[in-house]
């Protein structure tokens, strides 16, 4: 079987793997690596439980292989926080109950990163937009688009 | 699913990439940002033994104007087209597009250059290159050549490429100055590829139109002008009927089939709102639009 050696640094440590190049981003993460925070839920791009950051940008991982991410950066839910020492993304959900059955939550959180980071998000329309290629079948939204907006309004606090 | 096995290369030049696209053929498929590329290989509606990985080959986001056009590296990003100042200010019907493909995730990835090649009938910045008669620039071994887009595209997912052709860049000619421009989609779902799709644009002086382009999506096996409309609306003022006009002749020109997503008819019917509401936007927009 033909496997490729690749580098890269995951949520700041660094890993050196060989690889089958079919091997997706999402697979090589949690069955490689062992990070079982990223979801996998339809493996085509649409449902958007696999989205991590990669060199900063929001990203399906079930959209790109492992091989095609040699030498770079890749940020994933655990790379957020952590038990006691939540991200403030984090405690928004928490504290607005943004989640329920928890499966498509590592995606909302990895997307929802990003947006704070390229959007004014000063609308729940900008919100919404943001979150629409991210699926959540029990909320209803409506508490994940609460969390994201107190966050946007923190992250304005800080920067100002 | 997962995908089948492939081989898998990643040159570092133009030369490289085009030297194992001679080796393979049609076994061997490039891949840029896998946008829809790697769906079709989940699923393994595509099986390619070789995958070409040129990511190396040219910087990610290459954006500049030289001489009439903004030339656009193959491997930009949509959202560097959704975010690019000169795009902005110099070609706005192409970013005003762009908000309309796909998510943000996405758009992080795919490249103009996937969109291009891959030529889904649906795709905006196919119907955005046929509108603005965009130049394709393609390389092989032993050479290079440029393809006008309205020659590009031969058909759903099938485009002018031979095997061994690579896209380099493509050429968009600027907006003339004052020239107005109109885009307008409809998908059932945010993000979704559009059921159809309307893309206008028009100068005018002295309250008459002197350049009209109309570019419909999601219509027909390619995208396509509408140049019966366009005639229709050349020289006139531009008035509520004259629109009302060209939207019917935009109507009548389409043969779109039934699918799953909605009726041939339906899909007429809503190409012909859309391309109404993008005159009107884009006779808005003209600075020498209004009598």
């Amino acid at each position: 079987m033909e496997r490729i050696g690749i580098t890269l640094t995951v949520n700041g440590a660094a890993y050196e793997r060989s690889v089958e190049p079919r091997r997706l981003l999402s697979d090589f993460l949690r069955d490689d690596l062992r990070l079982t925070g990223t979801h996998v839920g339809c493996e085509h791009g649409v449902c958007g439980a696999c989205t991590v950051l990669l060199d900063g940008d929001s990203v399906r991982s079930c959209l790109t292989f492992a091989v095609q991410c040699d030498g770079a950066s890749v940020r994933t839910v655990e790379g957020l926080g952590e038990i006691g020492a939540l991200d403030p993304l984090q405690e928004s959900f928490r504290k607005h109950h943004a989640l329920q059955c928890g499966f498509c939550t590592p995606g909302m959180l990895m997307t929802a990163m990003d947006l704070l980071a390229k959007y004014p998000l000063s609308t729940d329309d900008e919100i919404r937009e943001g979150l629409s290629g991210n699926l959540c079948r029990c909320t209803g939204y409506v508490n994940i688009v609460n969390a994201i907006r107190e966050a946007a309004g923190a992250r304005g606090t800080d920067k100002a | 699913m997962k995908p089948p096995a492939f081989s898998y290369f990643a040159p570092e030049t133009v030369e490289e990439a085009t030297a194992r696209l001679a080796e393979y053929g049609d076994d061997a498929k490039l891949i840029a940002g896998g946008q829809s590329l790697v769906p079709m290989m989940n699923f393994r509606l595509v099986s390619p033994a070789a995958l070409i990985d040129i990511r190396k080959i040219a910087p990610p986001d290459a954006i500049e104007e030289s001489g009439g056009h903004v030339r656009i590296g193959a491997l930009t990003r949509h959202r560097a087209l959704e975010t690019s100042p000169l795009i902005a200010h110099r070609i706005p019907v192409l970013a005003a597009a762009m908000g309309h493909v796909a998510h943000l995730a996405i758009r992080n990835r795919g490249t103009i250059g996937g969109s291009l090649c891959h030529a889904d009938p649906a795709a905006e910045l196919p119907a955005i290159a046929v509108l603005l008669d965009a130049r394709i620039h393609a390389a092989r071994r032993g050479g290079v050549r440029t393809v006008d887009a309205g020659a590009f595209f031969e058909g759903a997912l099938w485009t002018a490429l031979e095997d061994d052709e690579i896209v380099t860049h493509i050429d968009f000619p600027l907006l003339p100055p004052g020239a107005g421009w109109g885009f307008h989609e409809f998908a059932r779902r945010h993000g979704d590829f559009g059921l159809a799709g309307a893309a206008v644009t028009v100068s005018g002086s002295a309250g008459r139109a002197s350049e009209v382009r109309i570019a419909l999506l999601g219509v027909g096996e390619t995208p396509v002008r509408a140049h019966a409309a366009e005639d229709l609306l050349t020289g006139s003022g531009f008035e509520p009927d004259e629109i009302a006009a060209a939207a019917a002749a935009v109507r009548d020109g389409l043969d779109p089939t039934d699918d799953l997503h909605a009726s041939a008819d339906y899909r007429r019917h809503l190409a012909g709102v859309l391309a109404e509401r993008a005159l009107a936007d884009a006779w808005g927009r003209a600075a020498n639009g209004a009598s």
